[in-house]
């Protein structure tokens, strides 16, 4: 019944034939097809292990992160029970941009991960249907002539064709999701590099590209608002005003 | 008639299920092209959850074609309007566009 298919279908197929009909031509003689559907899916399995390299980098980025946090909320609490008010902001900033950065990464490496448990069973199906077709067409060749064993060979070709678009689709989903987790994982290194997740105490006076980012990047109403907090925990009326934190960076 | 969901699989439908899939395709254009987005994923989601229901999963080895190709269920309200006017999910041949 072919025209009936609705537009969506209809634009998705075609261009997956499309696909097809670039990725090979199932006219091709019968062992060569199969050497290409064995070659398409190393690429397949070489694809999966960059998603999975990406992710893992990705982990470690949070997990230093996720150290960044507790170690900035443990300085803000000692700077603002010796009484450096403006130090124990300092670090809330930078641990409210680190913890949004965190939020960032783990959801993207959430979603990567669906990408790969997906890839991982398309590659799956691929290579299930690699192995039929690797049975069907020494059948084929047994019980056929030349002529009509090329003809039901294309289409066994053509159904293992379709998957190995699909998996190609996937693939190229999870490339685009890598990149985006790239860029994010950039940002965050350039972030660590300006020094935003350091610790306070090495902070000496000149950072100036560090304050102006933070300015930007971090909401001081939320900093406001765990300050007060941390200050109600701390019964910070008796706090005397030291400031022996913030000199120790100075040396 | 067989029907894949892209990422997912191949599912083999009654062939008197070919007019409710084309209006439930169409219900997927229609919404992405009125901008749409909650009627997108709701029309979306109802031809998926058809083409699940309704049809019997093929085994992974067997090798038929379909005959009818949807898109992966977390196509994006984005990806479906790039679908239809421009590139879209599946990159068009490359043109011969001048570089």
């Amino acid at each position: 019944m072919p025209g009936m298919t609705g537009r969506m279908s209809t634009v998705i197929k075609s261009k997956i034939s499309r696909l097809l009909d670039k990725a090979e031509d199932p006219g091709e003689t019968l062992d060569y097809s199969y050497q290409k559907q064995l070659e398409s899916l190393q690429n397949v399995k070489k694809g999966i292990a960059d998603v999975v390299t990406a992710k893992k980098r990705l982990q470690m980025q949070s997990q230093k992160l996720e150290q960044s946090v507790v170690k900035l909320d443990t300085q803000a609490r000692q700077a603002l029970a010796a009484g450096n008010e403006e130090l124990a902001r300092t670090a809330l900033e930078r641990k409210n941009v680190a913890q949004t950065e965190l939020q960032g990464l783990d959801q993207q490496v959430a979603e990567l991960e669906g990408q790969q448990q997906r890839l991982t069973d398309s590659e799956q199906k691929l290579r299930q249907k690699i192995d039929a077709f690797r049975t069907k067409k020494e059948v084929i060749k047994a019980q056929y002539s030349a002529a009509e064993a090329q003809v039901r060979i294309s289409e066994a070709a053509t159904g293992v064709g379709e998957q190995m678009a699909d998996v190609g689709l996937a693939m190229q989903r999870a490339q685009d999701k890598t990149e985006q987790m790239r860029a994010r994982a950039d940002a965050v290194s350039e972030l660590e590099a300006a020094g935003t997740f350091d610790d306070l105490t090495a902070l000496g006076p000149g950072q100036d590209d560090i304050d102006r980012q933070l300015a930007q990047l971090s909401s001081s109403s939320e900093v406001d608002d765990e300050l007060a907090k941390m200050k109600a925990e701390l019964g910070s009326g008796d706090a005397g005003p030291s400031k022996q934190l913030g000199e120790g960076g100075q040396a | 008639m067989i029907v894949r969901i892209s990422n997912e699989g191949q599912y083999r439908l009654d062939d008197g299920h070919h007019h409710r899939l084309d209006e439930l395709d169409d219900a997927v254009v229609a919404a992405v092209e009125a901008d749409d987005e909650d009627a997108y994923h709701a029309a979306f989601e109802e031809l998926l959850h058809f083409v699940r229901t309704e049809g019997e999963p093929l085994d992974a080895d067997d090798l038929e074609p379909s005959e009818y190709i949807l898109p992966p269920a977390d196509l994006t309200f984005v990806e479906a309007g790039e679908e239809f006017n421009g590139e879209g999910l599946i990159p068009d041949p490359a043109p011969p566009s001048a570089a």
